[in-house]
């Protein structure tokens, strides 16, 4: 690969890139995100290779490992060309199967193919599936047409095309301009207009230069998007950076990727080298003039890092707590410089807004709220994964039309958004739009983009808990509501959760809350509470439940709950012995076992062992 | 003074020299190198880098990456994000702790199990989640994870046996 001195130059290189890609007729595509790594992708990969290599096609079939494809839940995915037929949970074994048939006779391996668990249709390719025919895969979709460790299958597919066509303009404040025409809102959870943040970067004092942020240290339990998009198309994030860089002129920018992902780490590694063997990440960009370089930082463990400030912080080889922002970081960010943060999301959507024009994007999704987001879907429904909608679709058709609803016998109860900064919204809320605005009045937010399905099995002053330990075990503890704040509401709701719970309880969360929402020092904090009072506004029945009857309706918390075993029901298999890693049930074989209280944990392993429905909660 | 540590930890000090701003990353290879950050480390890495060693100190107990104790063999690490947490997951530390003997955050006394839990891996679409040392388990439950601890001593026992 030769340095890119000149715009022509770029655009003969990928000329030549789409003329070989032509030729390509037969293509296997296998979903390689940490997903479907998870669900074994790897040895697929290869079993195909082997028999490829067995049946002399290797040369005949392009075998390409992508990013997530977003249908987790169904993985490993694969998808061969022509014909874009789609197979699911495809194992190593079905290597040669799928070789035989399909590749060389052309028909699909019907047994492969997904079947809608709700009508029992058959599907064939992606776009009879209900789960992808919902989505506008803007974003995600192009995870599934390149190699995200080649930069050359990038370049083919139009990328750095947008970088180039900014440099040829040589007008930063255009580009500006035309970011805030798209009306693009930041994709971290804070939603603050982008061109706005560029702007007012781009004016701050450049005494000593600006740095660029791309801030990857996704830590929302729940949220996987920014993962999948540095994995799975590092390029646009990078392109992204640039564009930004130009527009707000910098020449140093840094990005900050979780420690936790380290194949985001890994493929962004690899895209930087070659964006700079290239010459598109360096000096004198495409012959521009202009310079900029990036390096990439892991994060340590720390969710607060998420916050811009405690992010700069940590850049530093500091502790990452947050500072007061009455000066803003596009004024004095990293060093005291100028700095311009953005999520990864966020960074990804430039290319496609200088592309296509701000207005394009601005058409897609609402007046305030424009453009696609991705969302992690989760939880208790039936199809998981990874969804990008225009924003303003509902809830509803997020959850029942693409998610499927809850599995089988199930009832979905609510949805969880925005993490531990968001709020839980009941089904009746379901018909509301997603939008930054909508969600926010409802006592939620968008947040970076989790989705969190919970059925009713879910106890939600469980909810409130597990949110309250989490920020508890989050927060950096440098300042007071924060600290203790997040402490006092979490002994409460521990004592509502433990059968101690007082009703005089329930309006000093919320008087609590209230006062840590308004008086933490980073977002963190002031989000804090959120969790808790949208269940309370939300579900104040089931802390109702608990405090004065003494009962969690849900069956989860363990100090309001005993676990049984049924006579009548109980045959004396034995499994749920043999289950319990507490050795506290026992019994004579074929006879009724029983469950000694005393020792018992109340995990619940021997109720999801019994086949037979005997162990039960009372 | 010059705190002794090893060459390879000497080489991950050096190369970093009287640069503060390189504490993480300098902490971060050390942990992965040794496993955990060690006293000596600490003292040697604020010896070199010209940091205070309270602030050594301080970064290195404020991240979750870092361990200042030696971990086991297999590191356990059970996710304990909210789609893990609503499809079970504290099962999985029940069943770890009560096969095990010890809490998240511990290490058996023979030094072959480190429990850890973790907010969120980021596998949210194949909860609950289980990774040991790298590898990710999805959609666990008690029953798999039993077998699969079982499998990580009979692997050891075996490697005794050959010796």
């Amino acid at each position: 690969m030769s340095r890119l001195s000149t715009e022509s130059e770029l655009n003969t290189l990928r000329e030549t890139l789409v003329s070989a890609r032509q030729t390509i007729v037969k293509s296997i595509t296998m979903c390689g995100g940490t997903g479907c790594q998870a669900s074994g992708c790897k040895a697929v990969v290869e079993a195909v290779k082997a028999e490829l290599a067995k049946k002399e096609l290797a040369d005949d079939v392009d075998l390409k490992v992508t990013g997530c494809h977003g249908f987790c839940e169904q993985g490993p995915l694969m998808v061969i060309e022509p014909g874009n037929i789609f197979y699911c949970h495809v194992s190593p074994e079905d290597a040669a199967e799928i070789v035989e048939t399909t590749i060389v006779g052309g028909e699909a391996v019907e047994r492969l193919l997904y079947t809608d668990p709700g009508t029992g249709e058959v599907a064939k390719t992606e776009s009879q599936i209900p789960f992808y025919a919902a989505q506008d895969q803007v974003l995600i979709g192009r995870n599934k047409q390149l190699d995200p460790q080649s930069i050359e299958d990038y370049i083919a597919g139009g990328g750095y095309k947008a970088l180039a066509k900014v440099l040829a303009q040589a007008n930063p404040e255009a580009v500006i301009d035309e970011v805030k025409t798209s009306g693009l809102r930041g994709r971290g959870g804070g939603g603050f207009p982008t061109g706005r943040k560029w702007e007012s970067c781009r004016a701050a004092a450049n005494g000593q230069g600006r740095y660029v942020i791309c801030n990857a240290d996704e830590g929302d339990p729940g949220a996987y998007m920014d993962r999948s998009i540095l994995e799975g198309n590092p390029h646009s994030v990078i392109e992204g950076m640039i564009i930004g860089a130009y527009a707000i002129d910098s020449n140093q920018g840094a990005m900050y990727i979780r420690n936790e992902y380290p194949l985001a780490l890994k493929h962004s590694q690899v895209a930087i080298e070659q964006a700079r063997q290239y010459g598109l990440l360096g000096d004198n960009i495409l012959g521009s003039g202009f310079s900029f370089d990036v390096e990439i930082a892991r994060g340590a463990g720390a969710f607060v890092c998420g916050e811009s400030t405690a992010l700069m912080a940590s850049l530093e080889g500091k502790v990452g707590e947050p500072s007061p922002k009455d000066i803003h970081t596009t004024e004095k960010g990293l060093w005291d410089r100028p700095t311009n943060l953005n999520n990864v999301e966020t960074w990804a959507n430039i290319p496609g807004i200088i592309d296509n024009g701000g207005e394009w994007f601005a058409a897609k999704g609402t007046k305030t709220s424009t453009g696609t987001k991705v969302f992690a879907l989760t939880g208790q429904v039936k199809n998981t994964g990874l969804v990008e909608v225009p924003m303003g679709t509902s809830i509803r058709t997020v959850v029942f039309d693409i998610g499927g609803g809850a599995p089988e016998g199930g009832k979905v109860k609510a949805v969880q958004t925005g993490g531990p900064s968001g709020g839980c919204l009941p089904v009746s809320k379901f018909n509301l739009k997603i939008d930054f605005d909508t969600l926010d009045k409802a006592g939620s937010m968008v947040g970076s983009g989790g989705m969190v399905v919970m059925d009713e099995k879910t106890c939600m002053v469980d909810v409130a808990k597990y949110f309250l330990e989490f920020l508890q075990d989050e927060s950096c503890g440098k300042c007071v509501p924060c600290r203790v704040g997040v402490d006092r509401m979490l002994e409460i709701v521990t004592d509502i959760s433990q059968g101690r719970g007082r009703p005089e309880h329930l309006d000093l969360l919320e008087e609590l809350g209230e006062t840590i929402a308004e008086t933490s020092l980073c977002a963190l904090g002031k989000t804090a509470p959120n969790p808790v009072l949208s269940t309370l506004k939300y579900f104040r029945k089931e802390y109702e439940a608990h405090i004065n009857d003494g009962q969690c309706p849900a069956g989860v918390c363990r100090e309001l709950i005993s676990y049984k075993i049924d006579p009548d029901k109980c045959n004396g298999c034995g499994l749920c012995a043999k289950a319990c890693p507490h050795d506290v049930i026992s019994g004579e074989k074929k006879q009724p076992h029983t469950i000694d209280q005393e020792i018992c944990t109340k995990c619940g392993i021997c109720h999801d062992t019994c086949k037979f429905d005997a162990a039960i909660v009372v | 003074m010059i705190t002794a540590v090893n060459d390879k930890l000497r080489e991950i000090i050096d190369a970093r020299a009287g640069e503060p701003r390189f504490l993480i990353e300098c902490l971060q290879d050390i942990q992965e190198t040794q496993g955990y950050i060690s006293e000596d480390a600490m003292h040697a890495v604020s010896e070199r880098l010209c940091v205070p060693l309270i602030e050594v100190y301080r970064v290195a107990s404020f991240y979750k990456a870092f361990s200042l104790k030696p971990r086991g063999k297999y590191i356990i690490t059970v996710c304990m994000g909210t789609a893990c947490h609503v499809r079970g997951s504290h099962r999985m530390i029940d069943e770890v702790s009560g096969q095990l003997g010890i809490e998240a955050g511990e290490t058996t006394e023979d030094q072959l199990f480190t429990v850890e839990s973790v907010n969120c891996l980021g596998a949210c679409a194949l909860g609950p989640v289980v990774v040991v040392n790298g590898t990710y388990y999805h959609h666990m439950t008690p029953g798999k994870l039993r077998k699969l601890i079982q499998s990580f001593r009979d692997a050891e026992q075996e490697a005794l046996e050959n010796v």
